[in-house]
């Protein structure tokens, strides 16, 4: 169901066509982008709050083996089961050998980007296993059959009405006079539709927002409750982690949170936060009965030793794609793989390899927009330009591309040359221009002025008028 | 003895628009300064940006000689001077003397308004404009120098002109260098968006502090035949507007300035 990163150009083509993608990426800038800034405006020391965050993540990384030993240690004299996977094979079979041994049918499961890592959910339906998306975002896009477009709303690509027409195709047992007014009611029917499937679920499977070291907890944040739903109610509870999600201690989750939820969606917290410690306890009144923690590396162990370690920092709040001026242009579906976004064209080379996927550190303007808002300071462009450098030492430059640069870096190493070239090349467009001002086309620069005129310059370059003038003055 | 600043003028602004380079030595001279154009090249952006490190690595080499001398080297874009201020020292980062080399370097360098408005202290440059006119923040200087008080500062203080701001102001153009060229199509569409903006703004002029998001935007306004003008914060700030502005024919039909002796 993962496209291959490779398509890139074709897809973005695509994506620019579409006028529902792009009616509701439009809503991108006066939404979370606007609501992020409020939230950023409301608190004061929100950019030394973003400082403690990087130094968390950065203090957790650097020391991941033994924080990750003490949180399972810890889990499991909680009462949690804790799996290593060191590949999505491993914890596919993992997740589904303990399915089978509950006798599951049904599985509900909260919203985890990990998951869709590993292809878990064609996994288990193979197995002739039911899977339901309980996140309202992550339940609408697997009616359609799609893929999540964005780490927080993964149903950001489409519009209120594109939504309605998939729950009156997909949930045909509904009266077929009901009406949708709003979002509201969109809300109400799939609540209704999904409150079953908690309730008939027999396994729990949800991501984990972080894992906290100190005490063994997975701590879970959503909007909806879904994810309490989800990992309370059925007999058995899995939480799938890759492991940069451990952090220290307790008061390093409030930090984190604090600048999660405000750089995600511009709250100050979000609606429910769960730190989930083992399974249901002797005087519990509810939870499940057995807990398993899944721990997943999936190339994470490779970053962590590589010049891409800094995105490991990622809290997975999706600020750097809610203002990356690529993101907004074609959305989530575009990138291929699973994560979007800046964060996702650094991730992505790193899953597939730079020879597929050299198209997306590529597509961005390095606008640097990303880097001030990413609550961790990930350096987004820093860490582009090196998959691009990575990618021109591999080759995977197109050959126009590295030759135009070949020529250009030619003449610039050589100002005396330089000189030459750039008095004729200007002398030359300018006598092109004639009394134009631009040009409506230019050869070799099609791609510029399919779209856009050229100036044309005025037919000497500044430092051939600025040596005449001086002659002048001298004389 | 007055301050020595070399002139880093850009490639862009030396091919395409030698007006501002013009502007940007009547603005250091009048600030005090003594202004000298080495021969020079290209801040190497776009081999660095595309990954090609080696010919980045030689091209800063050639660049930081030039310069050597300089108490200043000034850019007229934030973009070339963020290149030369923060990559510069990282293409050589771990390497003892070059990175040293590129390290003193790289502090003597200022773009445009930022080293007008905090380095030389000047308020106001004198010059008139009457019009609306939006101040388009480029990237590079926005986010990577933090540029964004001192061009407003300076435009603010021209007499007549009224200051507008973009809405969603810190969005991208869809420049990007070689980005512009390698993905027209998303360019085309980010900067359609830009050129919304702009035109919400109720402005007659645009301008910026660099030159290509200026060529992006302008090229777009007048595809899509739109009369806002494009002109380079240098040239409004030093009163230089003999020239047309960017890609337009001069409307007064008369070519003055140094653009008088076209070559023929």
């Amino acid at each position: 169901m993962i496209e291959e990163p490779s398509n890139f150009t074709e897809r973005s083509f695509r994506a620019l066509a579409d006028q529902g993608l792009q009616a509701a990426l439009a809503g991108l800038p006066g939404g979370l982008v606007k609501q992020r800034s409020m939230a950023k405006a409301r608190l004061p020391e929100f950019e030394a709050m973003r400082v403690v965050a990087r130094d968390i993540r950065d203090h957790t990384i650097a020391n991941l083996d033994a924080y990750l030993d003490v949180f399972a240690e810890r889990a499991m004299a909680a009462g949690s089961h804790v799996h290593w996977a060191r590949d999505g094979l491993e914890a596919r079979a993992i997740i589904l050998e303990i399915c089978k041994a509950a006798g599951a049918r049904l599985v509900t499961k909260g919203k985890s980007m990990v998951s869709e890592e590993i292809a878990l959910n064609d996994h288990l339906v193979a197995a002739g296993i039911e899977v339901v998306e309980t996140d309202l975002g992550e339940y609408i896009v697997q009616l359609r059959g799609e893929r999540p477009s964005h780490i927080i709303a993964p149903a950001i690509h489409l519009t209120e009405p594109q939504v309605e027409a998939e729950f009156r195709r997909k949930h045909a047992h509904l009266p077929i006079d009901r009406r949708f007014a709003d979002a509201a009611d969109l809300v109400a029917e799939a609540r209704a539709v999904l409150r079953e499937k908690f309730l008939a679920a027999d396994v729990g499977i949800t991501g984990a927002n972080f894992l906290v070291a100190e005490t063994g907890s997975v701590v879970l944040v959503t909007n909806e409750g879904n994810g309490d739903l989800t990992a309370q109610l059925p007999r058995v509870h899995i939480a799938l982690a890759s492991i940069d999600k451990v952090v220290p201690t307790l008061e390093d989750t409030a930090a984190l949170l604090r600048v999660l939820a405000r750089s995600g969606t511009g709250q100050d917290i979000t609606a429910y936060t769960s730190y989930l410690t083992g399974p249901r306890h002797q005087r519990d009144p509810d939870g499940p009965l057995a807990s398993h923690i899944v721990i997943l590396d999936n190339g994470r162990s490779n970053l962590l030793a590589s010049e891409f370690r800094d995105a490991l920092r990622c809290i997975r709040c999706g600020a750097c794609m809610n203002h990356c001026p690529v993101y907004n242009a074609i959305g989530g579906h575009a990138y291929g793989g699973v994560y979007a976004g800046p964060i996702g064209a650094v991730l992505t080379p790193a899953f597939s390899g730079i020879a597929a996927a050299h198209d997306l550190p590529s597509a961005s303007t390095l606008c640097g927009r990303c880097e001030d808002v990413c609550p961790v300071k990930i350096p987004l462009p820093k860490l582009l330009r090196r998959w691009r450098e990575a990618g021109f030492a591999a080759g995977a430059t197109p050959s126009r591309r590295r030759l135009a640069l070949w020529a250009w870096a030619y003449v610039a190493k050589r100002p005396k040359l330089y000189r030459v070239v750039t008095r004729l090349a200007v002398a030359a467009l300018s006598a092109l221009g004639g009394t134009r001002g631009a040009f409506g086309y230019l050869p070799f620069a099609g791609a510029w002025t399919r779209s856009r005129d050229f100036p044309a310059p005025p037919g000497r370059t500044f430092q051939q008028l600025f040596a005449e003038q001086l002659r002048r003055v001298t004389r | 003895m007055l301050p020595r600043v070399g002139l880093f003028v850009t490639c862009l602004v030396d091919l395409v628009r030698p007006s501002v380079g013009f502007a940007a030595v009547r603005l250091l001279e009048a600030a005090g300064c003594e202004v000298e154009v080495p021969l020079q090249t290209c801040c190497g952006q776009p081999a660095y940006n595309a990954g090609d490190r080696a010919n980045a690595r030689d091209i800063a080499r050639r660049t930081i000689a030039t310069f050597r001398t300089y108490d200043y080297v000034v850019a007229p874009s934030g973009s070339c001077a963020a290149m030369l201020r923060l990559h510069y020292p990282s293409l050589f980062a771990g390497e003892g003397a070059a990175e040293g080399e590129a390290k003193a370097f790289a502090e003597r360098v200022y773009e445009l308004t930022v080293f007008l408005a905090d380095v030389r202290g000047v308020r106001q440059t004198g010059a008139h404009f009457a019009g609306r006119v939006a101040y388009h923040d480029a990237c590079s200087g926005l986010h990577e120098l933090g540029i964004g008080a001192a061009p407003r500062r300076l435009l603010g203080a021209v007499e007549g002109i009224e200051l507008a701001e973009i809405s969603d102001g810190q969005a991208c153009c869809g420049f990007g260098g070689l980005f512009s060229v390698s993905y027209p199509q998303i360019s085309t569409a980010i900067v359609d968006k830009k050129v919304a903006a702009v035109r919400a703004t109720g402005a007659s002029v645009l301008t910026s502090a660099d030159l290509g998001c200026l060529m992006n935007i302008a090229g777009r306004l007048q595809r899509l035949g739109c009369a806002i003008e494009c002109r380079h914060v240098a040239e409004l700030l030093a009163g230089t507007l003999d020239d047309p502005p960017i890609g337009e024919v001069n409307r007064t039909d008369h070519l003055t300035g140094h653009l008088t002796g076209q070559s023929n």
